[in-house]
């Protein structure tokens, strides 16, 4: 009988378990099959899983992307007074953290929030152009949810679609539609204005399919307007929510599609950049987690004609869904992002 | 976490041309290789040397790209911020909205009064 070594790996909420190297393997081939039977993808490869197995079996603390293979990293919320003002955090992390690129933002992060302060984003953004070097866009989340009651003027179809009211609720989607949109193009009309470098949609999704419409709809407007501007959208999870259920865009019904369907139509609509995502399950490991993530995201490397930057932040990507997410964790997520789908930023 | 980020697979954002190879990703929309081909070539150096601080330090010296400054490397003489971006523009032949903004907002207008 063969006693393997059990070596420490985490759960994908952050604690620690104890686990052989025949048992990590057993859970990226799981994570790798759930990504395929459920979204009809590829599973991984067998060279692929054997390259997880050797970064997510080993017991060294850090892990990286070998020399010469660094990405350029997308740095969302890196000014939105954390520690000091706004444009300190922004010098701090183009200073002192090596970010690639800069994110001016408030810290509820709302479209709807934002758009009673345009001016005084866009008096913020002029200022830090002037005392920064790296590129700086401006980021916010579509949000749509704060478009219906209580918080804003449109009737809740959360409310509405378990009543049954399901034309009502539509109509309020529509409704909330249309006003994010022009509000999404304002603001990217106030921060070109200023100086901004890009735009960044957010969390795209969130409420679902009327969500992803008004910001492919608002990326278009803006692309027309204004070529050089740029404008990363970036999701809220792995799959296209059907709150809606009929809204299409350019003739593709928006509810149940995937990353690589999605990437399609930012590509479309005109986005520069394009951030997928895949939530974590926080009842599995880590191992599981990435594989199922690096399945759900890989079709998307072979129709990218924009840069692809996979979201690895807290509880997406396989990284830890914790406040601070363990640096054992991300480092093991970025380099198996980067060595098996060779994106172009995370 | 972005510690963790940055030191496992990022470019090193001002440390190196990290910020260079975003600005030809975010505003010209090129995936990575073609952002580094891009870059390096306009530098006169190789895709691997845009991540490696040591040669781009005096790259970013040569040019007027902006370096990471303490007092105890200051180099109050060098182009820094807006001065660098006007300089990253040019030699990168990339317009950065930001600097043709400055050029605007700078430039006398006929009657001297803006």
């Amino acid at each position: 009988m063969t006693i393997e070594d059990r070596v420490p790996t985490r759960m994908a909420d952050g604690t620690f378990v104890r686990l052989t190297r025949s048992e990590i393997k057993a859970d990226l081939v799981a994570g790798s099959e759930a990504a395929a039977k459920r979204a009809k993808v590829a599973p991984l490869t067998d060279d692929e899983i054997d390259h997880l197995l050797d970064i997510y079996a080993s017991p060294a603390r850090f892990t990286g992307v070998d020399v010469g293979d660094e990405v350029i990293l997308s740095c969302d919320g890196t000014g939105m007074k954390t520690h000091a003002t706004r444009i300190q955090d922004l010098q701090t992390y183009e200073q002192w953290m090596g970010a690639d690129l800069l994110e001016l933002c408030v810290g509820d992060y709302s479209l709807k929030v934002v758009r009673t302060i345009l001016a005084y984003e866009a008096q913020y953004m002029h200022d830090a152009q002037l005392c920064t070097v790296a590129p700086l866009q401006y980021g916010v989340m579509p949000n749509l949810g704060l478009y219906s009651k209580p918080d804003g003027p449109c009737d809740n179809w959360n409310e509405l679609l378990p009543l049954g009211r399901i034309d009502e609720a539509r109509e309020s989607e529509e409704e909330a539609v249309e006003m994010a949109v022009v509000d999404m193009v304002r603001l990217a009309d106030t921060q070109h204005e200023a100086g901004a470098d890009a735009i960044d949609w957010d969390t795209t999704g969130a409420s679902g399919d009327p969500e992803f419409l008004a910001a492919l709809r608002a990326t278009a407007i803006i692309r027309k307007k204004y070529p050089d501007f740029g404008v990363q959208l970036g999701m809220a999870g792995e799959f296209v929510l059907g709150m809606h259920g009929r809204l299409e865009y350019e003739g593709v019904r928006l509810a149940g599609l995937w990353p690589k369907d999605q990437l399609l139509l930012a590509q479309k609509a005109g986005a520069t950049m394009f951030g997928p995502v895949v939530n974590v399950n926080t009842g599995k490991t880590c191992a599981w987690n990435i594989a199922r993530a690096i399945a759900l995201v890989k079709p998307c490397m072979d129709v990218a004609t924009i840069p692809v930057h996979m979201n690895a932040g807290m509880g997406v990507g396989a990284v830890p869904m914790f406040v601070h997410p363990p640096g054992d964790a991300v480092c093991r997520a970025a380099k198996s992002c980067v060595d098996i789908l060779h994106l172009d930023g995370l | 976490m972005h510690s963790a980020h940055a030191q496992a697979a990022g470019m090193g954002g001002m440390r190196a041309a990290g910020d260079l190879v975003a600005r030809l990703q975010m505003t010209r929309g090129m995936r990575l290789a073609q952002a580094k081909e891009y870059v390096a070539g306009k530098l006169g150096v190789t895709p691997f040397d845009l991540s490696d601080p040591v040669v781009m330090t005096d790259v970013r010296n040569e040019f007027g790209f902006g370096r990471i400054h303490s007092y105890a490397i200051s180099q109050p003489a060098q182009a820094n911020q807006i001065e660098a971006k006007l300089n990253i523009s040019r030699v990168l032949d990339v317009p950065i909205n930001c600097v043709e903004r400055f050029k605007e907002r700078t430039t006398p207008v006929a009657g001297g009064v803006r």
